[in-house]
C-alpha cells in the first residue's frame, strides 16, 4: 500500500476497520452523518456560509419584513426561506441559531460527561459508602424531570445575578442542562467499572503498588468509555432539545442571540396569521439535527455492541 | 342587617330577571401589577382598579365628566373647589363613605410612594367641611381640577389604616402591602380573588349606588402574555374578551363567524425618551459626558427613525405617525404642529458627526415587551434604524413587571413609553412628561429629565388660564418649545384592537379603559 498523508490515512483506517465497515454498509448511518455534517458545517461556518448576518442591525431592511420563502409569489430570491418580522433572513438566522443550539448542546454534554464519568468511576472503584452515597444522589436526580431541574436552576441563576444575566445566561443554561445529564453517565460507568475492577490487570496494577487514582484514569477509564461514547451522542440531541424547550419558554439564551428554540418561539406568534415560515423552518432544522444525531447514536450503539457482531 | 340587604338586592336582581347573571372571562397581554389604585399610573392598572374603586368625578361613555362619589362641584373661589359628596354610599366592607375618606385618599395619592402625584401636584389642601362636603384648595387658580382628579380613586381610611396600607404600594422599592392583594372600594365590583399574574376575580357589588347597566356578575381576568396563546384561547372559547389583538391576527379573527373585532383610534402616544440629566449616561460607550445633552444627537436619533416603515411593517398599518406628544382628540391638539422631522439617515449621520460622534456610539435601551402594541418589535426596529447611523443600541426588552419599576427609578438612558393623558387635556402631558421634575409630582414621568424653563413657565400659566384662546396659544407655544428642543422623540398613536365573542356588547373607550359595568353578554 502507498503511504498516504496522515489524516487521509486515518480516514482510510477508519473505513477499513470493523466500525468503518458497519458504517459503510448502513445507509441510515451514512445519510444521518451527511445531514448532521451539513447542519454542523453551516452552523460552525455561519459567518462565511450564511447569505446575511441577521445580527448586524445595520444591514436589516425593515421593509423586507415577513417576506415568504422565495418560491412563493411575494418571495424574493435574496431570502430563500423568507424573512421574519424584523426583516432578518430566516436561512441565515437558522445557521446562526443552530450554532448556538449546538454549542449549548455539546458544552452541556461535555460537562455531564466529565462529572458523570468521574463520579461513576469513583463510585464503582471505591465502592462502599461512597458508592452508596453517589448512587442515592443519582436516584434523587433521576426522580426529577430534566426540564424541571433546568427551569429551577435557570430561575435561581436569574435571581442571583439579575444584572449579569446576558453574560451568564449561557453558563447557567449549560449547568442547568448538565445537572440532570450527568446521572446516566455515572450509572453506566459505575456498572462497567465494577466489572473491570476485579479483572486481573487491575489486580496486577494494585499489587505492584500503582496509586488508585492512576489505576482509575489509566487502566479502568479506557475500558469503560465505549458505552459513554454512545450515550454522549444520543445525549447531544436531547440536550439540544432541552435547550430549545427552555428558550421556547423564554428562559434560555438571551434574546439577542437567538437559538433555534428562540426562533421557534418568535415564529409561534405568527402561526395563526398564516406566516408559517417563521416558525416551521427553525422547527424543521431542530428536528433534522436531533434526528440525525440520534440515528448516528443508534448506529454507534449497534456497532459497538459485541453481542450484535 | 347588611346580610339582609344583600340578600334582598340579590332577590330583586334575580326577580327582575331581565339581565341574567353572566360570567365574563377577560384576557390581557399583561396583568394589573397591583390592586393598589395609587401605585402605578398606567392605563390597565387604573382601568382595572377603576371597577373596584371610584373617583369623585367620573367619566361617561364619551369620556365626558359625570358625578361619581361627588354629586356636584363648583368653584367657590379662584383656588377653591367645593364637592358635595354622594350620600348613602358604603364601601364593600359596609363602612359608610365620608369626607374623611376623601381627605385620606388625596393625602395618600400625594404622599410617599404614590405614582399619582402628577394629578395632585397642584393641590394645596383637601379639607373636610362636614361629612358630606370637601373643599380642595389649589396652589394657583386651577380651572380644570375636576378633569385632573378623575383618576384619583377613593379608598377607605379605616380599612387602609386597619390593614397597614395607609401608604401606597411602591414597586420601585419593592414595597408591597395589603392594598396590593385586597381591595375595599365603593365601585360596582368587589375583588373576590387575587392571584398576581395568574387570575383576578371580581364579583358585582350588589349594593352599588348607581343604576345597574350590563349583566356581568363575575369577571375572571387572566393575563396571557403570549400572543398566539391568547388568540387560541379566544378561538377555543376559553375566554370571552381579549385585548390587544395581535396585529397579525386581526384578519383571521374578523373572518371567524363567532367573533368580532373592535378597532378604533387610541389616545395613547408612543414615544422615546432620553436621559438628559446625568453627566454621564448609565449605559453607554461615551464616558465623561452625556451625548443626549446635545440637541444634535437627539435630532439625529429622531431623523434616523423610519417611522413609515415601522407603521407598514411592524404595525401593519394600525398606527398613525405623530409629530406631537398628544393625539388628535386631546384638548389643545395643534394640527399645524403635527409634523415630523423628515426621515433622513444622511442628515442624521451628519448631525452626529457635527456633535463629535462621527462613528456613532453605544447606548443601552430599555423597552417593555408586553405593554403596548408590538412594543418590543418597535424597539428592535428603532435599534436597526439607529445602527444605520452608527449607533449601537443594546436593547433590553422585558416584561412591564420589571420594566416599570426600573424606568420609574430612572435607571435608564434611552427608553420607550406610551402616554394617554388621564385628563384628556394637553396640560397633563406637559406637566407629567415634559416639565422639569420636582418632588411635588411635576415631571413625574419625565424620566429623562428634559428641562426647559420656558416650558415650565408656560405649563404653570396654562394650568390657571381660563381664557380658551389664550390657553390654546400657550399650549401651542409650549409644544413648539418642546419640539424645537427634541425633548422626546414622538413615534405614533397606536390603534386599539379588542376581540370578543359575538354575543358580548361592550363600550370601547379611546383611552383603552374597559369598564366591566357596561358590558352585556347576550344569551
Amino acid at each position: 500500500m502507498n503511504a498516504p498523508s496522515a489524516p487521509a490515512g486515518a480516514l482510510a483506517r477508519f473505513f477499513d476497520s470493523d466500525i468503518g465497515y458497519s458504517f459503510r454498509t448502513s445507509p441510515v448511518a451514512v445519510a444521518a452523518a451527511l445531514v448532521a455534517f451539513v447542519c454542523v458545517f453551516s452552523a460552525v461556518f455561519a459567518d462565511w456560509v450564511a447569505p446575511h448576518n441577521p445580527f448586524d442591525l445595520a444591514t436589516l431592511e425593515l421593509s423586507d419584513a415577513r417576506l415568504p420563502p422565495a418560491w412563493e409569489v411575494e418571495g424574493k430570491s435574496r431570502y430563500l426561506l423568507g424573512t421574519d418580522d424584523q426583516g432578518r433572513d430566516i436561512l441565515s438566522a437558522l445557521m446562526y441559531g443552530a450554532r448556538i443550539s449546538l454549542f449549548v448542546g455539546l458544552a452541556s454534554v461535555l460537562v455531564s460527561v466529565i462529572v458523570g464519568v468521574g463520579l461513576g468511576l469513583l463510585a464503582g472503584f471505591v465502592g462502599g459508602k461512597t458508592d452508596a452515597f453517589i448512587m442515592r444522589v443519582c436516584d434523587v436526580m433521576l426522580s426529577f424531570p430534566a426540564i424541571l431541574v433546568a427551569l429551577l436552576v435557570d430561575g435561581v441563576g436569574r435571581a442571583m445575578f439579575p444584572d449579569a444575566h446576558e453574560t451568564l445566561a449561557f453558563a447557567v443554561l449549560i449547568i442547568a442542562i448538565s445537572l440532570t445529564g450527568w446521572v446516566q453517565y455515572a450509572r453506566t460507568v459505575r456498572g462497567s467499572t465494577m466489572v473491570e475492577r476485579n479483572k486481573e490487570y487491575v489486580q496486577a496494577a494494585r499489587v505492584i503498588g500503582v496509586a488508585p487514582l492512576r489505576i482509575m484514569a489509566r487502566h479502568v477509564l479506557p475500558n469503560v468509555l465505549g458505552p459513554v461514547l454512545v450515550l454522549a451522542t444520543i445525549q447531544v440531541a436531547s440536550a439540544i432539545i432541552i435547550e430549545a424547550t427552555l428558550s421556547f419558554l423564554g428562559v434560555g439564551v438571551p434574546p439577542t442571540q437567538p437559538s433555534l428554540g428562540t426562533l421557534i418561539r418568535v415564529g409561534n406568534d405568527f402561526l395563526f396569521s398564516g406566516e408559517w415560515w417563521i416558525t416551521i423552518f427553525p422547527g424543521a432544522m431542530l428536528v433534522m439535527i436531533a434526528l440525525s444525531v440520534n440515528l448516528l447514536g443508534d448506529w454507534l450503539r449497534d456497532a459497538l455492541n459485541p453481542r450484535l457482531q | 342587617m347588611k346580610l339582609k340587604t344583600s340578600v334582598l338586592s340579590l332577590a330583586i336582581a334575580l326577580a327582575c330577571g331581565g339581565a341574567a347573571a353572566a360570567t365574563l372571562r377577560v384576557a390581557n397581554q399583561g396583568d394589573a401589577l397591583s390592586m393598589d389604585p395609587h401605585s402605578l399610573n398606567e392605563s390597565l392598572q387604573l382601568s382595572f382598579t377603576g371597577n373596584v374603586y371610584e373617583p369623585l368625578v367620573g367619566r361617561d361613555k364619551k369620556l365626558g365628566l359625570v358625578p361619581a362619589l361627588a354629586t356636584t362641584w363648583k368653584q367657590t373661589a379662584p383656588t377653591v373647589w367645593r364637592f358635595e359628596l354622594r350620600k348613602g354610599v358604603t364601601f364593600h366592607d359596609g363602612t359608610p363613605f365620608t369626607a374623611d375618606d376623601v381627605v385620606f385618599s388625596f393625602r395618600r395619592a400625594a404622599g410617599d410612594g404614590s405614582d399619582m402625584k402628577g394629578y395632585t401636584s397642584s393641590i394645596k389642601e383637601v379639607r373636610a367641611v362636614n361629612p358630606g362636603v370637601v373643599e380642595i384648595e389649589t396652589t394657583a387658580p386651577f380651572p380644570i381640577l375636576p378633569d385632573v382628579i378623575s383618576l384619583v380613586y377613593i379608598m377607605s381610611k379605616k380599612w387602609s389604616e386597619d390593614n397597614k396600607a395607609d401608604k401606597p404600594v411602591d414597586r420601585r422599592k419593592g414595597i408591597e402591602n395589603a392594598a396590593s392583594f385586597r381591595a375595599n372600594g365603593t365601585g360596582p365590583f368587589r375583588l373576590k380573588e387575587r392571584q398576581p399574574s395568574q387570575k383576578t376575580v371580581l364579583v358585582r357589588n350588589l349594593n352599588h349606588w348607581d343604576k345597574r347597566e350590563g349583566n356581568v356578575d363575575e369577571v375572571i381576568f387572566t393575563p396571557i402574555g403570549n400572543d398566539a396563546t391568547r388568540v387560541a384561547a379566544l378561538l377555543s372559547g376559553e375566554i370571552d374578551v381579549m385585548e390587544p389583538v395581535p396585529l397579525q391576527d386581526v384578519e383571521r379573527l374578523k373572518a371567524n363567524a363567532n367573533l368580532k373585532v373592535m378597532q378604533g383610534p387610541e389616545l395613547r402616544t408612543i414615544f422615546l425618551g432620553m436621559d438628559q440629566k446625568r453627566d454621564e449616561l448609565l449605559s453607554s460607550s461615551v464616558k465623561g459626558k452625556n451625548p443626549f445633552k446635545d440637541k444634535r444627537v437627539r435630532q439625529a436619533f429622531y431623523q434616523a427613525i423610519d417611522i413609515e416603515t415601522i407603521k407598514t411593517r411592524v404595525m401593519r398599518g394600525a398606527a398613525t405617525p405623530t409629530g406631537l406628544m398628544i393625539a388628535p382628540g386631546i384638548k389643545g391638539f395643534v394640527p399645524d404642529l403635527n409634523k415630523r422631522l423628515p426621515y433622513d439617515p444622511d442628515a442624521a449621520k451628519k448631525l452626529l458627526a457635527d456633535a463629535g460622534y462621527p462613528n456613532g456610539f453605544e447606548v443601552g435601551m430599555n423597552c417593555p415587551n408586553d405593554r403596548y402594541v408590538n412594543d418590543g418589535e418597535i424597539c428592535q426596529a428603532v435599534a436597526a434604524n439607529l445602527a444605520r447611523i452608527g449607533v449601537k443600541v443594546n436593547l433590553q426588552a422585558e416584561s412591564k413587571a420589571t420594566y416599570f419599576p426600573k424606568i420609574l427609578r430612572r435607571d435608564t438612558s434611552f427608553y420607550l413609553l406610551g402616554w394617554t393623558p388621564g385628563t384628556y387635556d394637553s396640560h397633563n402631558p406637559l406637566t407629567s412628561l415634559m416639565a422639569t421634575p420636582t418632588d411635588k409630582g411635576q415631571g413625574q414621568f419625565n424620566l429623562g429629565s428634559y428641562s426647559n424653563p420656558k416650558l415650565d413657565e408656560l405649563t404653570l400659566k396654562i394650568q390657571s388660564e381660563t381664557d380658551q384662546t389664550r390657553r390654546d396659544a400657550m399650549i401651542a407655544e409650549a409644544f413648539k418649545v418642546h419640539q424645537d428642543d427634541v425633548g422626546h422623540i414622538p413615534l405614533h398613536q397606536q390603534a386599539l384592537a379588542w376581540a370578543m365573542k359575538k354575543n358580548v356588547d361592550l363600550v370601547q373607550l379611546p383611552d383603552n379603559f374597559m369598564p366591566f359595568r357596561w358590558i352585556n353578554v347576550r344569551k
